[in-house]
């Protein structure tokens, strides 16, 4: 069998006004559109994908936060309607997707050979979180994919940015490690922001973008610098001042996707492609690729 | 009508007490103590449950549910190993509308939600589900602002008081949360369980004891100390307690007993219930501002609401402390005079209050918007907003006086605007006053002095 391989790494933050401004018609509430800088930046991604064959999406979401350990949805069929308990306003979706339970296995055995908790969740009435629902969405319309749905786990929480990214290395070298041997060509997505500091109001309508703009200078400037060193392969770097952004910028890569995917791609020199930056109540979001298909052995 | 809060709880999220008590003696404990705070509620009059879930965060202000019914089958995202729980729950949504307009009137960001398929957190699911599992009296959910602070979340339970009293509720209201929320990382077995740590556990004894003593506000002003010390920074902060403290009127004389206290997962998990008849032993030692209105930062986008619905007036006549005459009766919860009058008088059995209009004390903000800005050029404005806003600060002075909206006898209705506001002003009256039954006259008047479109004169039963 030959190996198993990361197509390409994916930052795709998950704010669900992007599928509400869209209109699906899986999505029950109705936008005049808005966040168009970043709507056209995920068509950007999708037409750098468009022609890349790849067999699974394997997504983690900082919006199935998990305590103890790290959770891997193990049923093969999701289908319900997921509500954002936050913007219920904007985000009731209904979904029906399937789930590639032989690799989110597969990742779950390596990282628990690895020493990490963790655990498959297979309660069949569980709701898959809009995180991912939203994040899967904008890469992948279609849904003709199946993904590994990987939890958020809270590390953070419990001790500090630092053993967060240690645990969110390993489990992307058992992520990237699970892939390989499972032959399969996969696409990986960190579904998270950046800055993410939020405003407490609404505008009516949501989508009114006269009022939209990023919460402060100093989270403009984090998000630069980041999207930076995005730019110039700086993978370790971004690792190293994640401490100090996650807790100056209350940044969503705090859920440790970010550094997750950073480790399943090898912490890359590579640069990523910047497809779109947009702001979303305040808070900052990037498109990014890194593809690794062109990299080469 | 007199509504109160009749009695408090303070209970845990985890779904183990529902789903699997019998495996751990700990958890069974947590169950029976559930069971008997159960029948605590259904011993007493309470008509209505209100629950403020530490599982609920929000981002914009906060939010209450007001589906009538809302149903689904809740897994938990740790513990989904355990079990589904179905659940069908039956809200009050009049009260929980009535609460964020009230919310609205204090100054908050609030809304109302009402979605086939939300989904209600897990521990307003597991709280209901054992306190009230066939639906006898109706709950009202409210979520947690991640990032409010204790004035916001004071005047949350203020908003959500003006709404008990005027519907005249008998009110249980509940924290769902640990006490302290460290859990273990790793899965355990059942008998395994046990506090995190030897800090957690005295932490969580200390918690107890003043809770046992009916200090609840005592833990609110500890609220954030207990946070730093045995809190694992999670979406939500240690905001319970001030949210409660507030609904009990920041009491320490408080009757309060612990029903259980035991472990879920590390985490500290205690049923407890505080009646509000008093101990006789807490004294109150407050010393943070006891807030009625949100003026926070947090409106950013003020523009959205501060043009269209509350306004503070830039200009208008001086206004006055209100006169201490002799029977007279002022409160600071009602606007400042625009005169030398007192808010009211007592004379005999009756009280007889001076103008009341729609202002609101503190920020002198008019509810419903003004009618004019201060060139003189006229406004859009809600004159439902205003006629509740008025009956609102009337209550709030003959409260002062001892007596209540439901003893109002004659009442003397100024309107700016007859044609256009009539119709409003009625509505409002029906849901208010025109349910107690004074008399009424209604004149239309040219202006008021200041940008208000209504006001009302009033005689009341002391």
């Amino acid at each position: 069998m030959a190996k198993g391989g990361i197509v390409a790494g994916c930052l795709a933050p998950h704010p669900p006004h992007l599928v509400y401004a869209e209109n699906p018609e899986q999505n029950e509430p109705v936008s005049e559109g808005g966040w168009e800088q970043l709507r056209w930046g995920y068509e950007r991604l999708r037409e750098s994908l468009k022609d890349v064959d790849y067999d699974v999406i394997v997504i983690l979401s900082p919006h199935w936060q998990t305590y103890v350990g790290t959770h891997f949805i193990g049923v093969e069929k999701c289908s319900s309607k997921s509500v954002d308990p936050v913007f219920p306003n904007l985000f009731r979706f209904n979904y029906d997707l399937s789930i590639d339970v032989e690799l989110a296995k597969a990742i779950h055995d390596q990282a628990e050979s690895e020493g990490m908790s963790v655990k498959m969740m297979t309660n069949p009435d569980f709701r898959v979180d809009y995180g991912t629902i939203v994040s899967c969405h904008m890469v992948r319309p279609e849904w003709d994919k199946p993904i590994v749905s990987i939890s958020s786990n809270r590390s953070l929480s419990y001790y500090s940015v630092e053993v967060m990214q240690e645990m969110m290395i390993e489990l992307g070298k058992s992520t990237a490690k699970a892939i390989e041997e499972s032959g399969k060509k996969c696409l990986l997505i960190a579904s998270n922001s950046l800055s993410h500091r939020h405003f407490v109001t609404e505008t009516n309508p949501p989508e009114d973008m006269s009022k939209e703009h990023i919460t402060s200078h100093a989270m403009h400037l984090w998000d630069m610098r980041m999207i930076e060193m995005m730019r110039e392969g700086k993978s370790q770097q971004i690792i190293n001042e994640m401490p100090e952004f996650c807790e100056q910028a209350i940044a969503e890569t705090d859920g440790g996707a970010l550094t997750w995917l950073l480790s399943a791609m090898g912490v890359p020199n590579e640069p990523a492609i910047l497809h779109g930056y947009g702001t979303i109540i305040g808070t900052g979001n990037a498109i990014m690729e890194w593809p690794c298909r062109n990299w080469g052995a | 009508m007199t509504g109160e809060i009749v009695k408090s709880l303070i209970v845990p999220a985890h779904p183990h007490p529902v789903l699997c008590p019998e495996k751990n003696e700990g958890w069974q404990r947590v169950r029976d103590a559930y069971d008997e705070a159960r029948r605590q509620i259904e011993a007493s009059d309470a008509d209505l449950i209100i629950v403020y879930s530490t599982l609920w965060p929000s981002v914009i202000g906060h939010q209450i549910q007001a589906d009538p019914n809302p149903e689904w089958v809740m897994v938990d995202a740790d513990f989904h190993d355990l079990g589904s729980i179905h659940y069908s729950l039956k809200i009050d949504t009049e009260f929980a509308k009535a609460w964020n307009q009230a919310n609205i009137k204090r100054g908050l960001e609030s809304r109302t939600v009402s979605y086939h398929g939300f989904p209600v957190d897990v521990g307003s699911v597991v709280a209901l589900e054992l306190l009230n599992p066939d639906n006898r009296i109706p709950a009202v959910i409210c979520s947690t602002n991640v990032y409010s602070n204790r004035a916001e979340t004071t005047v949350l339970a203020k908003g959500c008081l003006d709404v008990v009293k005027a519907q005249g509720k008998k009110a249980v209201a509940v924290s769902v949360m640990s006490l302290s929320n460290r859990m273990f990382t790793e899965p355990i077995e059942p008998h395994e369980d046990r506090i995190h740590s030897l800090k957690d556990d005295e932490w969580n004894r200390k918690i107890l004891e003043f809770l046992t003593e009916g200090r609840l506000e005592d833990v609110g002003q500890l609220s954030r100390t207990i946070h730093d010390q045995i809190r694992v920074k999670k979406v939500v902060a240690f905001k319970p307690m001030w949210w409660l403290s507030a609904m009990n009127d920041n009491r320490n004389d408080l009757t309060g007993k612990v029903l259980a206290y035991e472990p879920i997962h590390g985490a500290g998990a205690a049923v407890v219930v505080l009646d509000p008849e008093s101990n006789g032993t807490g004294d109150k030692e407050y010393d943070e501002d006891d807030v009625d209105f949100y003026g926070g930062d947090r409106n950013v986008l003020e523009s959205e609401r501060g043009d269209e619905t509350e306004s503070p007036i830039n200009s208008g006549p001086e206004l006055y402390d209100p006169v201490e005459g002799v029977n007279a009766v002022n409160t600071n919860k009602a606007p400042k005079p625009v005169g030398a009058y007192p808010h009211a008088r007592r004379e005999g059995d009756l009280i007889y209050l001076s103008g009341v209009g729609p202002r609101q004390p503190g920020d002198n903000s008019i509810p419903g918007g003004p009618i004019k800005d201060s060139n003189g050029q006229p406004l859009n404005y809600d004159i439902k907003a205003q006629t509740r806003a008025v009956v609102d600060n009337i209550a709030r002075i003959l409260e002062e006086a001892g007596s209540s909206l439901d003893k109002v006898i004659d009442v003397t209705s100024f309107l700016v605007d007859m044609d256009r506001d009539f119709s409003g002003y009625n509505e409002v009256w029906a849901e208010t006053l025109g349910k107690v039954g004074p008399t009424r006259t209604t004149l239309a008047i040219r202006a008021l002095p200041t940008p208000i479109a209504v006001e009302m004169k009033v005689i009341a039963k002391a």
